[in-house]
């Protein structure tokens, strides 16, 4: 089936489009809204984005791979993104990318062939103070540890909720959204 | 104001759950600062505040992002007889490696930043200002977008904010990972929602920034910067940081206010550091108050003071021949400003201090950078795609042991090639660092080539 946005997108959408004196610059925040309807942004969601804003199909692909952060189809359920610059790399981020390796049977760029885990090398979060660091999809994991590692992927594995997440477990009400801002703002402009 | 008196500012809080909400942030006396600037009427004509840029220019804040910039002055830029729509960019992409402060103030004081936003756009007259957020921030994001939501619900934020007869807005906006969407530039193309490439200037954003406005770019710290100066006022603000000189009395300020120090890499307390700007080095790292001295005291060998881009610093005790001929011994008593950071050959950037102990070898540090900056490379100039890809190439080539003769001499000048050639100062964030590593640690690099493994025995793998 064709790629549309459901209403709650579409609420979204209208009133992204009152913040920005463009459509264009709505393209960003359009990949996130796709990213949170299906979990992922393929040709198909670009083409209908570009569409949406007015935009050509190919200018869209251009910005959208331009960008490293979005989940594209294919990718696990969950990106294991584990830090690899220096600051991470002086407290072992080696270490962390072996033991993730190890425990997932995965190697750095893979995604397990049932779809649950992709494990990525990437740089710098901006967590450099709690080295070494890793990202799985929204929430980061700090001054990691073999044996931390080992309790996160076991939880994961059983898509319970990991322990020793930095930030808790997700806020109540979904992440990542503007829902709050529209229901204190309505009107937007 | 000197160290005694210090109370944290933009750390009031830090680490400590629903600290975010407005509630809690108004019984610290939040919004004080806006109400008292809001109350200043905007010249019809400029549609700006002089008095507070003027207010802002005096107490002499500096910009926390990395340039340390006046930030009065870039105020004072602004194309004021435009009749253009204005609009304040924020920058909260914090990618700079090693830095990772404004994470802390977005997730804990996110009203602070709209307060200091709330300043910034009643005086040099915005009515929308965008929070750029890298996308990897989810919570700074999502406690940004309910803090605004909180600030509209009352009345700090909306059409006519209290009672000023000006409507302020404050959109955050995530980014997706790309390193150079911090570049001011580069971060305005990619909120108009293009690729982020940075822009040829001048134009400066100033006079010609977002969808082709005047708009003012500033970091997210530097505007939670902001209240504490108003509540203070300038003349106070201007001395948190000043040192008594030979007659006792405090002497001029050259880099006043706050500054949080990200102290990452071999240390006893690894963590962000919040102080005025008078510190020395060695009491960042060796102070109980700060880092506590080296981990498992292993000696020192190398710090970055200002995040990943700046030239390092060598610390083991050795001399190396600088790039004038001259025999240099780094000093650890640095004074950890602006311009005494400066002076010593490096910059204070974001302050983020990226401690190394002895067993770090330096080919395989500088190549961990290296890669980094090729990764982040946007590849719109030449001397910047290719260059930092050749380094990477060079590097990785003295690293697996296949090094030629000349390649060590080759690292150093494409970096001298490099800097200064493009759009942006990407070439030059991979030139210094690789240009200071080969001209500090030379004896290091040159075993390397020429025995193809690291002078130091049993190095970190990086």
């Amino acid at each position: 089936m064709a790629f549309k946005f459901n209403d709650d997108s579409e609420k979204q959408l209208k009133w992204l489009l009152t913040r920005y004196p463009e459509r264009r610059a709505a393209l960003l925040p359009c990949f996130r809204l796709v990213e949170e309807q299906q979990g992922f942004v393929n040709q198909e969601s670009m083409d209908y984005v570009a569409g949406r804003l007015e935009l050509p199909p190919a200018y869209v692909l251009g910005v959208f791979t331009f960008y490293s952060h979005y989940r594209r189809e294919g990718d696990g359920k969950y990106i294991v993104q584990v830090c690899a610059t220096l600051p991470c790399g002086l407290m072992g981020a080696q270490g962390v990318a072996d033991a993730f390796k190890e425990e997932l049977k995965l190697g750095i760029g893979e995604t397990s062939s049932d779809k649950k885990f992709t494990l990525r090398k990437v740089e710098c979060l901006g967590s450099c103070t709690t080295a070494p660091v890793c990202q799985i999809n929204d929430d980061y994991f700090e001054s990691l540890t073999e044996q931390k590692i080992k309790e996160i992927v076991a939880a994961l594995k059983n898509d319970k909720t990991p322990p020793h997440m930095s930030n808790g477990p997700s806020l109540e009400g979904g992440r990542c959204s503007y829902r709050p801002l529209i229901e204190a703002f309505p009107e937007g402009k | 104001m000197i160290i005694a008196d210090y109370k944290p500012v933009l750390f009031d809080g830090a680490y400590k759950k629903g600290e975010w909400a407005l509630e809690r942030y108004l019984e610290k006396g939040g919004y004080a600062a806006a109400k008292k600037v809001l109350a200043l009427p905007r010249d019809p004509a400029t549609r700006n505040v002089m008095s507070v840029i003027d207010e802002v220019k005096k107490a002499g804040l500096r910009g926390r992002g990395g340039a340390g910039f006046p930030t009065g002055m870039k105020w004072g830029f602004v194309d004021y007889k435009s009749n253009k729509q204005r609009y304040l960019a924020v920058n909260f992409d914090e990618s700079e490696p090693g830095t990772c402060k404004d994470r802390v103030v977005g997730t804990y004081n996110p009203h602070m930043i709209i307060e200091g936003c709330l300043i910034a756009m009643h005086a040099c007259g915005v009515e929308h200002a965008y929070i750029y957020i890298r996308g990897e921030f989810v919570e700074v994001f999502d406690h940004l977008i309910r803090a605004c939501a909180e600030a509209y619900k009352a009345g700090y934020l909306g059409k006519n904010v209290l009672g000023s007869g000006h409507a302020f807005h404050v959109t955050p906006h995530r980014g997706a990972g790309a390193y150079i969407c911090g570049e001011e530039t580069g971060l305005l193309s990619s909120l108009e929602g293009d690729r982020g490439y940075p822009k040829v200037k001048p134009p400066f954003p100033a006079v010609e920034g977002a969808w082709r406005s005047p708009t003012v770019v500033n970091n997210a710290s530097t505007l939670a910067s902001l209240p504490a100066l108003i509540t203070m006022g300038a003349d106070k603000f201007m001395m948190v940081g000043a040192k008594p000189g030979p007659d006792g009395q405090l002497g001029k300020n050259n880099s006043p206010g706050s500054q949080v120090y990200c102290l990452s890499g071999h240390i006893k307390r690894p963590n962000n550091y919040e102080h005025p700007m008078n510190l020395t080095m060695r009491e960042l790292v060796y102070d109980a108050r700060f880092g506590g001295g080296m981990k498992d005291d292993i000696p020192i060998k190398c710090v970055i003071p200002g995040g990943s881009s700046m030239p390092c610093m060598r610390y083991d005790g050795k001399s190396y021949i600088g790039s004038n001929g001259k025999e240099i011994t780094d000093n650890l008593d640095l004074e950890m400003s602006f311009d005494e950071v400066r002076k010593a050959g490096s910059l204070l950037g974001s302050a983020a201090v990226i401690v190394m102990n002895e067993r770090t070898c330096m080919v395989s540090a500088l190549y961990n950078l290296i890669r980094f900056y090729h990764h982040e490379s946007c590849g719109q100039c030449t001397p910047c795609r290719e260059g930092s890809g050749w380094l990477e190439k060079i590097i990785s080539k003295i690293y697996h042991g296949q090094a030629k003769p000349g390649d060590f001499e080759r690292l150093h000048s494409v970096a001298t090639q490099m800097s200064g050639t493009t759009i942006c100062l990407l070439a030059d964030s991979v030139a210094m660092p690789t240009g200071a590593f080969v001209t500090k640690f030379k004896e290091e690099f040159r075993y390397f080539c020429e025995h193809g493994k690291s002078m130091v025995a049993n190095p970190i793998r990086l």
